[in-house]
């Protein structure tokens, strides 16, 4: 019996936690019924703060995946001065605030910023646009491929490698048929953390996106924008979408991670 | 094809792997680089493949400077102590590895594949995956994977020294016939100084970096050129202030002679022969190798106080 108490209060707090506060969205979600849900998710406002969402990620996650390759691969098979700091770096988003991370973005690039005075100069305008939004998500989700690629690069070892080089491999066909192959999984599995993130990425865009309604305003920020204007349904609505590709984003890695061990 | 080392020296950090080391390998010979570990054969050979880069000296293959060749510009087979095998391919796969790259035509690829495998006795296991297969039938599988491309040299870094000792015989003859019937030049590291005299038809010993020798098996234990070769070739014991094989050492019943006094410690009999361990009035040890008939003669038994002369000695200057 008493093997049982810590898998109930693991349970009971996972519920507590997480369980609970899904199952509220859901449940005021579908309070009346599916027709509000669906006006409020064809609402063309909430159609655009979707579509954004989407590109958004579509630029940031395949960026952040070579760049999360590249890096791990200098990480793991190259010897360079710096090398300790640059591992760390790629935490850092981890660590700070998003919030800060758009500050920051915000002084970067604002009118008086270093880059940014120059880039409005030549009539780039970054601040309040989507290049702003698509840099904050790319900086909120720069660890996670790396995270995952980093421990399979250096349990795989580099005798494959060298073994492919003698017979007669260059660098980049020993990468795609040696290299790649063996950590595919892990790669996988950066990516759908890297766009569980995107997609879910509120701080840093709150601040340099500039919330313009039907312009630059993301799903996450189509929530808060709802919820503020007393539209329930609308906040409800969208956070369930939301919410439903966690599960499914959840699901993926499920399926996914067995696979990886078993390679 | 030849192998020139020519004063190769190599670093890792303080630590000097090897150190300002030349040889010769002829073309179509069976080498052994043999030393305790940390004696620098292995990177001495991975300087051969390419895999490491020396920080001096020059390495000649078929007479031109291959120095500042990438490995793989050098045609080189190499075989991993840990195979290397590329687990996500199937056995065919690994072997073609090095044909595949050379964009070779389909159905050649194929047929020397076939071969390979009736080569290393893997016909049938061409659809098994590396996680399918022995230590052994992998490390075969290396093998075949190397020679595909026909490379020029042939090398192996402790090739069978993941295995167990029985598969390890197995393989070392099935080497030596493989060498008889390809006749690629092959250079082979190990610790095993048996292995090596085995083997090679050549053995150069490495000590801390330093070639010691190099030369004919029968060469190294007749004619060691320092008591390190000595000691690391076959047994040897310190009897009166030199190095002596044990079958060198003489039992006598009586003094005189110069003949050193000793108690028997132990006798131990293998097959034909018999090992006598013996210690001497200062507690040194050494072992006599007698034939067994010898030792029922001469009525040796366990306790006894026996004289003995060296037949043959060693004295090396430090």
């Amino acid at each position: 019996m008493r093997r049982y108490v810590p898998r109930f209060v693991a349970l009971a707090y996972l519920t507590a936690v997480l369980l609970a506060p899904l199952t509220m969205v859901f449940w005021r979600t579908f309070q009346h019924g599916l027709a509000p849900v669906w006006g409020a998710l064809s609402n063309p406002e909430t159609v655009h703060a979707f579509k954004l969402t989407l590109i958004v990620t579509a630029i940031a996650v395949p960026v952040n995946t070579i760049f999360g390759v590249a890096v791990s691969l200098l990480i793991v098979r190259k010897r360079f001065p710096g090398k300790g700091v640059l591992n760390a770096f790629i935490d850092l988003p981890l660590a700070l605030s998003p919030v800060v991370v758009g500050l920051s973005l915000y002084l970067l690039y604002g009118r008086n910023g270093w880059f940014g005075s120059w880039l409005l100069g030549h009539g780039i305008q970054v601040l309040f646009a989507w290049p702003a939004i698509v840099l904050a998500t790319i900086f909120a989700s720069v660890p996670f491929v790396a995270r995952e690629v980093i421990p399979t690069l250096r349990e795989l070892g580099d005798e494959q490698e060298q073994a492919a080089s003698t017979l007669g491999a260059s660098g980049w066909q020993t990468f795609r048929r040696i290299t790649l192959p063996s950590i595919r999984w892990a790669v996988i599995y950066g990516v759908v953390l890297t766009t569980a993130r995107s997609l879910g990425e509120y701080g840093a865009v709150a601040i340099v996106s500039g919330r313009i309604v039907g312009r630059t305003e993301t799903a996450t920020l189509r929530v808060d924008d709802s919820y503020q204007n007393f539209d329930l349904t609308g906040a409800y609505s969208i956070s369930l979408v939301l919410a439903a590709t966690a599960v499914v984003v959840l699901i993926l890695m499920t399926v996914l991670k067995p696979k990886e061990q078993m390679a | 094809m030849s192998i020139e080392i020519r004063h190769v020296t190599k670093r890792f950090g303080e630590a000097v792997a090897v150190d300002d080391v030349s040889l010769e390998v002829e073309t179509g010979s069976l080498t052994a680089l043999l030393g305790p570990s940390g004696s620098g054969k292995s990177t001495l050979l991975r300087i051969v493949a390419g895999l490491e880069t020396p920080d001096a000296g020059e390495v000649i293959l078929s007479g031109e400077d291959a120095t500042t060749l990438s490995p793989q510009k050098r045609n080189v087979g190499f075989v991993f102590q840990h195979y290397a095998a590329f687990k996500h391919m199937t056995v065919r796969n690994n072997i073609a590895f090095g044909l595949t790259i050379r964009k070779r035509p389909k159905n050649e690829i194929r047929e020397r594949v076939e071969e390979l495998l009736a080569l290393v006795q893997l016909q049938g296991f061409a659809d098994r995956y590396p996680a399918q297969l022995s230590g052994g039938q992998r490390q075969r599988m290396a093998l075949a994977r190397a020679l595909a491309a026909e490379p020029k040299v042939l090398l192996l870094d402790e090739p069978f020294g993941a295995l167990d000792a029985r598969v390890r015989a197995e393989l070392r003859d099935w080497l030596r016939r493989l060498h008889e019937e390809v006749h690629v030049t092959t250079v082979f590291v190990t610790h095993d100084q048996e292995e090596a005299m085995e083997v090679a038809d050549r053995v150069a010993v490495l000590n801390r970096g330093r070639l010691e020798q190099i030369g004919s098996p029968l060469d190294l234990y007749d004619e060691p050129a320092s008591e390190f070769v000595m000691r690391f070739v076959g047994d040897a014991h310190d009897l009166g202030g030199a190095l002596v094989r044990p079958h060198d050492v003489a039992l006598r019943r009586e003094p005189g002679d110069g003949a050193v006094e000793v108690a028997i410690e132990r006798i131990t009999v293998l097959g034909a022969d018999a090992r006598v361990e013996l210690v001497d009035g200062d507690g040194a040890r050494l072992a006599a190798r007698l034939r067994r008939d010898e030792v029922e003669e001469l009525d040796l038994e366990e306790g006894e106080i026996l004289w003995v002369r060296p037949e043959r000695e060693r004295v090396f200057s430090s």
